[in-house]
């Protein structure tokens, strides 16, 4: 179990900020992020998009600011736990016990909240019965290529990585690939390569046609999907395989016993503490009365949260306000100082 | 201006004014109509403010863009008549336009 001072969930621009200023007034911190990259929505949905909102940045992308953000972290030391969902928040006395997806767990008496609006999840199909083959015969996501082999799978996406499985995985099994039209989105060489496999009769193509159901008692036997023209199709198949990219979903957050407004969490304004006591919400996720969000709102909510985060941190110290132009103290701990 | 109506999955009606300029996605969460979430804001990043255009006004209203059909390829459930709502920008032209919206977004 590791001992933190505060626990930051998300890396997206507020959660990283958070984390500077946390580190600043002398406080440490671990960030938990269910990516597998830093940079939350702004790497995530749209890294080349220009933002021009930031004070005293004129324009820069959700790539740049992240590559900024993270430049100003570099004095200090932070733990980042990537590929980790936060699965569970339970009160231990006077701390928080936080549990991750990747068997991490953390006491801190401060957990902040920076989860933009939820964690990236894939998406999934939308026939019920799907559930019952998820991580058995039908899959988000490749672990292990090695289990299709010899069989047929039928993949559905008209993205990259629909793309790149189908071709490589058309090297060793029987590939169905599917797709909702006749366009795709993937690199132009990708889907040339996927066109190639086709008239090789190495891919076997269905556009226009989506998922309409699953058949099979323990495994997947077939699978019908239907035509825009409403004509079913039946295809016999070991696994299903869907690339859909990802959706942001709150997940677990919504059981820990936080007051919530739909998909975002109330927090007071002083310290942006949730209804739990070391609990805060900062970012997009928060919501109080006049709430904004746009990502500057959530740097002054970091900041904040991470003044009330010492109070509970270190109980037996007064925090006294400081600036980084004047205070020994913040210069040293920025390494500009000795 | 234009009157636009909202049809919900369970068939319940809002018919609404929405401003030109203002986009059809911003028209609904403007007045708290159930069913669009347009978790991006309107960046045509996302994908939950995905609706169904009635046949008739599908091929009146503007078409779509570069990329709104990659990211209807992450909708949940589209169809030949999807639009993500945020890329329809309201009119006097609009005036009378129906949507029906998904039974979720995601």
């Amino acid at each position: 179990m590791k001992k933190t001072d505060a626990l930051i969930i998300g890396a997206g621009p507020t959660g990283l900020f958070t984390a500077h200023q946390l580190k600043l007034i002398g406080l440490d911190c671990e960030i938990v992020d269910n990516l597998d990259k830093i940079g939350g929505q702004c790497i995530e949905l749209y890294p080349d998009k220009p933002i021009y909102d930031i004070p005293a940045v004129p324009e820069c992308t959700g790539e740049e600011l992240t590559n900024n953000l993270l430049n100003q972290l570099k004095p200090f030391d932070i733990k980042f736990h990537l590929s980790e969902r936060v699965e569970e928040v339970k009160k231990e006395e006077n701390n928080w016990l936080v549990k991750t997806s990747g068997g991490n767990s953390f006491l801190t008496p401060n957990v902040i909240i920076a989860g933009g609006v939820g964690s990236f999840e894939p998406r999934k199909f939308s026939p019920k019965e799907c559930e019952k083959f998820e991580n058995k015969s039908l899959f988000y996501s490749v672990k292990d290529k090695n289990i299709f082999k010899g069989k047929t799978v039928s993949i559905f996406g008209g993205g990259d990585s629909a793309l790149d499985w189908a071709i490589e995985l058309s090297k060793e099994s029987n590939v169905n690939l599917i797709h909702r039209r006749d366009e795709f989105r993937g690199a132009q060489a990708t889907v040339d390569k996927m066109h190639t496999l086709v008239k090789d009769g190495k891919i076997n193509l269905f556009t226009k046609y989506q998922m309409a159901n699953v058949h099979g008692e323990q495994t997947l036997e077939s699978i019908d999907i239907k035509h825009d023209n409403d004509e079913m199709k039946s295809l016999k198949t070991e696994y299903v395989l869907g690339f859909f990219g990802l959706i942001m979903q709150l997940g677990p957050i919504a059981n820990w016993g936080l007051n919530l407004n739909k998909k975002t969490i109330e927090v007071d304004t002083e310290k942006f503490e949730t209804n739990q006591k070391g609990i805060y919400a900062v970012g997009d996720i928060c919501n109080y009365p006049g709430k904004l969000k746009l990502i500057l709102s959530g740097f002054h909510e970091g900041a904040l949260a991470a003044r009330a985060c010492f109070k509970l941190a270190r109980p037996d110290e007064k925090y006294r306000f400081e600036f980084t132009t004047t205070s020994t103290n913040l210069l040293k701990r920025l390494g500009k100082k000795e | 201006m234009a009157k636009i109506t909202y049809i919900t999955s369970d068939n319940q009606t809002h018919t609404v004014e929405v401003q030109n300029g203002l986009t059809v996605m911003e028209g609904a969460v403007q007045n708290d109509i159930p069913g669009i979430d347009a978790d991006c804001g309107g960046g045509m990043a996302c994908a939950t403010c995905h609706v169904y255009v009635k046949d008739d006004w599908f091929n009146k209203i503007p078409k779509k863009e570069d990329g709104e059909d990659d990211m209807l390829d992450m909708a949940f459930e589209p169809k030949t008549n999807s639009r993500l709502s945020c890329q329809i920008i309201v009119s006097d032209e609009l005036d009378g336009l129906e949507v029906n919206i998904p039974s979720k977004q995601a």
